[in-house]
């Protein structure tokens, strides 16, 4: 039976102090080949220090549907804002 | 009634899409916005793998090591392009086999500029400066296109094509100073790839099918003219500088203008092509299958690995 490479998402840090950001996907046959592919496709020009590839498959995200329920509830919660309380301009450094 | 949900859905799609806010892979999209993109972007990876194979050509006959090493990074680079931008097809929901196959069979079509011969080394010069030049031009506009994978494929794609180009000047620069036969070689390949690039922005606006609703899908930003005479105004003062003449005896500065007009483009030669019956056309596609069928063998074996692999790993566990 004919097999194909599994999809893999790749995730590249820049440099130390910096999360690992989604930089796009690669087909490879196991975790170490979706490295190296990584490797040669996305980091040729020092793009990166560190790699994490993660199967597509085990990715699970959230829907544009649910996109009103989840974050809609933030929006009339001005409270969480520090602009939303109201203090004399002569007090400093809060 | 899912009639009027689905004229309503598109209302939404199209006031984001004027909004510039982009259309990412889960968001609710128009049939002919995904098939449209998938056949853009699929004919775009396409060209970046088929468009190895006229350079590769001159690899082992590169005249410097500083050349050869140039030339091997800019093919791999193309190999990373094509990569990229079959990764952003694959997130609208087509396999990666699908869209080779469709290559293979000749269904999918990719740029026409490759099914030219790279018959001298400043071809490779020709290239860089020209073809990749055209594709800049093309490409740039692309990085703002409303699809979100696609636009991000695009903004890695541009920050690599720039060495391209000015490697492929540096050729030129230097055939152009050189003995008299290397001017008549760097003359030559402008000769013959000056007409092709032009082709390379595809159709004009009057016959090109695709055009407007591309614009109104902010696909496009630009109509395929508007990009001809941008490429044109700024590649003739390049060949002035290193003392070549473009091949159009209609070519012009026009004050009132300010652009340069240009000489009609032999179309019957450019849908020719297009259609399949170009010099390379044949020996392009069957290189590309022949890589892929010889390549099986190395597919199968480290799918087999990693099963076996997989395994005993199971059996540790």
């Amino acid at each position: 039976m004919k097999k194909d490479w599994s999809l893999w998402e790749v995730f590249i840090r820049s440099k130390n102090g910096l999360s690992h950001k989604h930089v796009g996907s690669l087909h490879a046959a196991d975790a170490q080949m979706a490295i190296e592919n990584a490797r040669d496709v996305y980091t040729r020009r020092n793009e990166g220090i560190s790699i994490w590839v993660v199967e597509s498959k085990h990715l699970t995200a959230s829907s544009p549907n649910q996109a009103e329920s989840l974050f809609d509830p933030a929006d009339d919660k001005v409270y969480r804002h520090p602009t939303f309380y109201d203090l004399p301009n002569e007090l400093k450094h809060i | 009634m899912q009639a009027v949900s689905n004229s309503a859905k598109e209302q939404v799609f199209q006031a984001n899409i004027d909004a510039d806010i982009k259309v990412e892979p889960k968001d609710w999209m128009p049939e002919s916005y995904r098939k449209t993109l998938i056949r853009q972007i699929s004919q775009h990876a396409h060209s970046e793998i088929v468009g190895m194979l006229p350079e590769a050509n001159w690899i082992t006959r590169a005249p410097s090591l500083r050349r050869k090493v140039a030339l091997i990074a800019k093919v791999q680079d193309e190999a990373g392009h094509g990569l990229y931008l079959y990764a952003a097809a694959e997130t609208l929901g087509i396999e990666r086999d699908t869209l080779l196959e469709e290559l293979h069979t000749g269904k999918a079509k990719y740029s026409s500029i490759f099914n030219y011969p790279t018959t001298t080394w400043a071809d490779m010069g020709a290239i860089g400066w020209l073809v990749d030049g055209a594709a800049i031009m093309n490409q740039v506009p692309l990085c703002r296109a409303s699809y979100g994978p696609y636009a991000r494929a695009m903004v890695r794609v541009c920050k690599e094509e720039s060495f391209h180009q000015r490697q492929g000047y540096e050729i030129m620069l230097t055939l152009s100073k050189g003995s008299e036969e290397q001017k008549r070689m760097a003359q030559d390949a402008l000769n013959r790839w000056w007409w092709p690039s032009l082709m390379m922005f595809g159709p004009s606006d009057k016959d090109s099918s695709h055009t407007e609703q591309s614009m109104k899908w902010r696909i496009k930003r630009f109509t395929n003219d508007e990009l001809r005479q941008r490429f044109v105004d700024i590649t003739v003062p390049q060949a002035e500088f290193i003392g070549l003449t473009v091949p159009d005896s209609h070519l012009k500065w026009n004050e009132e203008r300010r652009h340069y007009e240009f000489g009609e483009i032999n179309w019957e030669e450019f849908w020719n092509v297009v259609k399949g019956n170009g010099p390379c056309n044949r020996q392009r596609l069957k290189a590309r299958v022949k890589a892929y069928e010889d390549g099986a063998w190395v597919r199968e074996a480290a799918m087999a690995y990693a099963e076996k692999r997989e395994k005993r790993q199971e059996k540790v566990a």
